[in-house]
């Protein structure tokens, strides 16, 4: 166990991974990983293709079970819980390969991030005014906010996947930060993008964590994780080979070793 | 603005004088079996029109529907006196029972989809009608059930059909109303959203387990209020009525018309239940040309009824391009209750 991932235990954290095992068959996707993510930092998760950052992802959201290992989010255990209730308890999340809900409109997708802030139900929904109608008008504004803040308000009629793929990623974002996540997962989130719409989501991102939510995120584009991060996890065919600040782990052996090959002696 | 109102007084006119209207009780039947119909549609089209969930077992809910308002108007004698009372018990049961079995049908579906789905519930239609066909201390069998009493409220009988196609016509607005309620407001965006990835759904905080089941009892609750009126309607109920020929027909009605949409429900249910009798001269060929007919309108009409309607008026008005009809009505300017 390195120097920094015995500091990075001994604090608390909003969420604490520890001895997570999800398997596939015969293949361990993640291997007893640990990690811990500080309330308010910007984590990265990185790696080589295939090394469990997305499964870790899909666990952590409960749309993968763990086979094994404890989650505990601001610290009560979430693994095993549903999908939709962990998106309820606050953690929201963006996906790898966009999923958006194509042939709704962008607002309607941002409208439905609201649902788990939000009450009315199928006999509610009959009675006109009241609680559903004042429900109903701030779901729209609030969804429209986050469509102003992300800079997507002009496009609030069309459906969502009519918008070119850079905008399609900010309107998951928009979708994720309407259920007011304490933590925040974003898988690869510039994938796909050019370079000032890089910058665009980099300005972003610093704001949505300096609004208080924390943030999780893989992402290849190194110069943007060694740009917005606080602490870094890297993780090698599921396990964690290192943990600590951006500048700490780019000068870490092990890391390098993964990411550049090396020879047995070197691992 | 004012054209839209002018156009819906006159919708209003001719509902409410239908019955002077029409030329004869033939077409009354007609008028009354295609709201009838429309019910049972709508309900297909929360399932799979909101929610994405193929069933081709929608006939088998307005069989359960259509028998059990008969077996508890003719079995059951809660009015002595007032056969006709005890038909609201039967209508109210009729729908909870068919609600109930959607449940049960729905529940052991939920990990199935797309194909799948289709084929569980044809399974769940032919089951349904060899137990209408076969049961026979309940369902008297083929030889069908008769003597079912017509609905009375308070003095008045509802056994005409120009009398009974205002019951039918109030159903058909309320069931609208839920229907539309529903869909454009917070549960009918969850069920769009399982309808669009089930699996961003569940991320953005969606049940979609529960939604599912609901939107399964919410189609079986259609059509067995829409089976008990047509079995206080024609007062006669045959296994024959509740084939998959019929849920195929049911599907078909809610593709034409546009699967997302009430109002295409509505049109296609209508459209199809006078389409064959319009094309009743053509004798033996008729079949044939109505097939030709309804696979043609699916080709050309790939958003159902409802989108040719909107393609036509965005050329008319001129310019804009035709609204995008399959999730219409959640947002901005064409929010209801505003208008």
């Amino acid at each position: 166990m390195s120097i920094s991932n015995a500091r990075a235990a001994a604090q608390s954290g909003l969420l604490e991974i520890r001895g997570l095992i999800k398997r596939f068959g015969g293949v361990t996707a993640v291997n007893a990983l640990d990690m811990t993510v500080r309330a308010g930092d910007v984590h990265a998760l990185i790696g080589p293709n295939g090394s469990g950052k997305t499964t870790t992802l899909n666990v952590i959201s409960g749309l993968y079970r763990a086979d094994g290992g404890s989650i505990r989010f601001d610290g009560a255990e979430i693994a095993g819980r549903p999908a939709h209730a962990i998106a309820a308890g606050g953690i929201a999340r963006t996906f790898q390969n966009i999923r958006l809900f194509g042939e709704l409109t962008v607002a309607e997708n941002v409208m439905i991030g609201r649902h788990a802030r939000t009450r009315t139900g199928f006999f509610g929904a009959l009675l006109p005014g009241g609680a559903t109608a004042r429900e109903e008008r701030e779901t729209r504004e609030r969804a429209h906010e986050l469509l102003r803040f992300v800079g997507l308000e002009n496009v609030a009629g069309a459906p969502a996947r009519s918008l070119p793929y850079g905008d399609q990623r900010r309107v998951e974002i928009a979708r994720a930060l309407a259920s007011e996540p304490r933590l925040l997962l974003l898988d690869e989130p510039a994938a796909g993008m050019n370079p000032s719409e890089t910058d665009a989501l980099v300005a972003l991102l610093r704001t949505i964590r300096a609004q208080g939510t924390t943030l999780l995120l893989i992402e290849h584009d190194m110069n943007l994780v060694m740009s917005v991060s606080d602490t870094i996890t890297v993780l090698n065919f599921g396990q964690h080979i290192a943990e600590g600040p951006p500048a700490e782990v780019a000068r870490n052996p092990d890391v390098i070793t993964a990411y550049l090959g090396g020879t047995l002696d070197a691992a | 603005m004012r054209y839209r109102w002018i156009a819906v007084a006159a919708l209003v006119v001719v509902l409410a004088l239908l019955p002077r209207i029409a030329s004869s009780d033939y077409v009354l039947t007609l008028v009354d079996l295609a709201g009838i119909y429309a019910i049972a549609v709508m309900g297909l089209g929360i399932l799979l029109g909101f929610t994405g969930q193929m069933s081709l077992a929608q006939a088998a809910f307005f069989g359960i529907g259509a028998y059990t308002s008969g077996w508890i108007t003719t079995h059951l004698n809660l009015f002595p006196g007032h056969p006709g009372w005890s038909v609201w018990a039967g209508m109210l049961l009729a729908v909870a029972m068919s609600a109930l079995i959607g449940v049960i049908v729905g529940y052991p579906c939920l990990r199935l989809s797309g194909h799948y789905l289709a084929l569980a519930t044809i399974g769940f239609g032919i089951i349904t009608q060899l137990v209408l066909i076969n049961w026979k201390d309940v369902t008297n069998g083929s030889d069908g059930m008769t003597g079912i009493p017509p609905p009375e409220i308070g003095p008045w009988t509802l056994d005409t059909y120009a009398k009974y196609y205002y019951l039918v016509l109030a159903a058909v607005l309320v069931c609208a109303y839920v229907a539309w309620r529903i869909k454009t407001t917070r549960p009918g965006r969850a069920l769009h959203a399982i309808r669009e990835n089930e699996i961003a759904a569940r991320a953005s905080g969606i049940d979609a387990t529960r939604y599912k089941v609901v939107a399964f009892a919410l189609a079986g609750a259609y059509a067995g209020l829409a089976g008990s009126l047509l079995a206080h309607d024609i007062k006669f109920l045959s296994p024959d009525s509740y084939s998959f020929d019929q849920s195929v027909v049911f599907l078909v009605m809610l593709i034409l018309g546009g699967s997302s949409s009430i109002g295409g429900a509505i049109l296609g249910a209508v459209l199809l239940t006078f389409l064959p009798e319009v094309l009743r001269p053509l004798k033996t060929s008729y079949i044939m040309v109505y097939g030709a007919a309804v696979i043609a309108m699916i080709v050309f009409m790939p958003q159902g009824l409802v989108g040719l309607l909107a393609a036509l008026r965005a050329r008319f008005q001129g310019g804009s391009p035709p609204p995008d009809v399959a999730p219409a009505g959640l947002v901005g300017e064409a929010e209801p209750g505003t208008a």
